[in-house]
């Protein structure tokens, strides 16, 4: 590497004439190995990503050839559109609760079941299960399950003695009803906590009990410190998943009531695919990509802060 | 080694230190009956008549069993029709993952070549991608193929690999002693024979958890199929589960049925490959 800032203006030709065939081959078959990808990369991935660009500055209905209509979209998105500020918002909402709930409840179950209790395989299995359920099927039971006057949510509310609720009929309450149902579904992220719980070096907590550490001193010195890899993992896919939650609000509320469960990934889908404005949904496309992309930058410009890694053992 | 010292020290459990178990246990019982739940409610409410269903107080195992609704759930819509094509597409993605990524895989993880690390860092970028920011353009490239209505747009990618794939089967190859590779080019072996008969065996484990996790996204998709099927011949469970839910609407017995057989091979994987499954997810975790 140090060679080649030596002589940037060389850098091409003298890399090249320097080049062994030994290099050349593995160049080659590198390349080979990975065209698989390569050509999904060029396909699905950046050709995508520059023609939604080019979409969202045009009108089309894909039946006739896109208008080009320059920056009209973006204005009326941001000018004359209520539920492009609706759908945002609905977005962070989830985002900025369900997701750091989600983290909070998997990190606490991990701790609970990394105190040497017996029976782990069973509890483990009994938490991660209903993240790998389909979300059909799930937004089918949960439908169920909220249904507001036979619904078993309802029916034990009442027998304590609490109000029922609408859940997905009532806009005060149809967000906190979808951040429910995604909380059932914690136990992905609480296995990968259970295994990096199982990854701390025991000698830490040996050293920590010599100093005179309780358990809530070992989990806030020792436990968290090790975990902040883990957490910020999860975060970011957290993150991720929040921009694209569709399925679970698509079948049972349809952006609906009111609005209130129209999230970022489903105004997409409805503009694109039932109102068939491509170069608006477009807009909203690239917009997002724009938004994801300053996120992650965030995120990872700001982790080394926050993120503690273990030094490698050469 | 840890027990051996911790022998000696061993003391009879304090009172605080017993209470602390008892709220440990207690926690994790009362949070594990509350995840078991909606599956119990799944079942049982797929096994009462509608009579049964809004009894007072709750029937919370039915009695006696109506296995009506599941002759309902799987005769009222093309059952064996939607399963054939949801098959069909979970296995194409399974075979073609497997093959593709553990390509990938090897020209990243076994190969040095000048711009393989710059690449891995697009690969890695691509994940964070949302796919809503992808799918028009590329549901107007399979329009203009003329696969609108057909599955290809649901398997054919599978065969550029999965980038999360592609980063997993990666971790694991790197674990594997480079002496086996030169050991192998000593004795002739070209890359492709080094990938096909020194990697490829010792990468089961790491091959299995792909294959689990492209099975489990197909037959969980959800958007792909709404996106790209619009004919009943070419559905999905999924799909038809959701076209049943629009109809059926107050046949909660039929629909916990339809969930409950969409559920159950989901639920029979993961016992018969769970630690294929923790360790995958492991896997992703931890060395990331």
């Amino acid at each position: 590497m140090a060679h080649d800032l030596a002589a940037p203006q060389q850098r091409g030709t003298a890399r090249a004439r320097r080049m062994s065939p030994r290099v050349w081959r593995n160049l080659r078959n590198g390349l080979l190995f990975i065209s698989p990808w390569l050509i999904g990369l060029m396909i699905f991935t950046l050709y995508p990503i520059l023609a939604s660009f080019w979409y969202s500055l045009t009108s089309y209905d894909v039946v006739s050839p896109p208008q080009f209509i320059g920056l009209t979209n973006y204005v009326q998105l941001f000018t004359t559109d209520p539920l492009f500020f609706r759908s945002v918002g609905n977005t962070a909402f989830y985002a900025l609760i369900a997701v750091p709930l989600s983290l909070l409840i998997s990190t606490v179950v991990a701790l609970l079941l990394n105190a040497n209790v017996r029976g782990l395989p069973f509890f483990r299995t009994v938490f991660f299960l209903p993240s790998i359920v389909p979300d059909i099927a799930s937004a089918m039971l949960w439908s169920w399950m909220l249904n507001p006057q036979f619904g078993l949510v309802n029916m034990l509310l009442k027998r304590i003695g609490l109000p029922a609720l609408g859940w997905l009929t009532d806009p005060a309450w149809s967000k906190p009803a979808l951040i429910l149902i995604g909380l059932w579904g914690f136990g992905g992220s609480m296995v990968i906590f259970l295994a990096a719980l199982q990854d701390i070096p025991q000698h830490l907590y040996e050293a920590a009990e010599l100093d005179g550490a309780g358990t809530a001193a070992k989990t806030w010195h020792v436990t968290l410190p090790m975990l902040t890899p883990t957490i910020f993992f999860n975060l970011v896919l957290g993150m991720i998943g929040a921009f694209q939650y569709f399925t679970t609000a698509f079948v049972l509320t349809s952006g609906g009531p009111a609005g209130s469960t129209t999230f970022y990934s489903l105004m997409i889908y409805n503009n694109a695919f039932r109102y068939f404005k491509m170069g608006y949904a477009s807009a909203l496309a690239w917009l997002l990509f724009a938004f994801v992309f300053l996120v992650t930058w965030i995120i990872f410009k700001t982790s080394g802060r926050w993120v503690y890694y273990e030094v490698e053992k050469p | 080694m840890a027990t051996q010292l911790a022998t000696p020290r061993r003391r009879p459990p304090s009172l605080g230190r017993t209470a602390e178990r008892v709220a440990t246990y207690a926690a994790i019982v009362l949070l594990a009956c509350l995840f078991v739940l909606p599956f119990f409610w799944l079942i049982s409410t797929s096994l009462k008549s509608p009579a049964q269903l809004f009894k007072l107080p709750i029937e919370w195992i039915p009695r006696p069993f109506v296995w009506q609704n599941y002759v309902r759930a799987t005769t009222v819509i093309p059952f064996g029709l939607y399963l054939k094509n949801t098959l069909y597409i979970a296995l194409f993605n399974v075979v073609a993952t497997v093959i593709s990524c553990s390509l990938v895989a090897y020209g990243f993880a076994r190969i040095r070549w000048p711009g393989r690390d710059a690449l891995f860092i697009v690969l890695i970028s691509t994940l964070m991608i949302p796919y809503p920011v992808t799918l028009i353009p590329t549901f107007l490239i399979f329009r203009d193929l003329g696969w609108i209505n057909t599955p290809h747009p649901l398997t054919i990618p599978a065969l550029t690999g999965s980038a999360f794939s592609i980063f997993l089967l990666r971790q694991f190859y790197m674990t594997i002693p480079e002496e086996l590779s030169s050991a192998a080019q000593i004795d002739g072996a070209n890359e492709f024979q080094i990938y096909w008969l020194v990697i490829l065996p010792l990468a089961r484990p790491a091959l299995a958890v792909i294959a689990l996790f492209a099975f489990l996204s197909s037959w969980n998709d959800f958007l792909g199929p709404l996106v790209y099927l619009s004919s009943k011949e070419h559905y999905t469970l999924a799909i038809g589960l959701y076209g049943f839910l629009s109809r059926a609407k107050t046949d909660w017995g039929a629909l916990m049925a339809a969930a409950t057989i969409m559920v159950s091979p989901i639920v029979v994987l993961f016992f018969f490959t769970q630690r294929t499954f923790i360790q995958g997810i492991t896997l992703t975790g931890i060395k990331g």
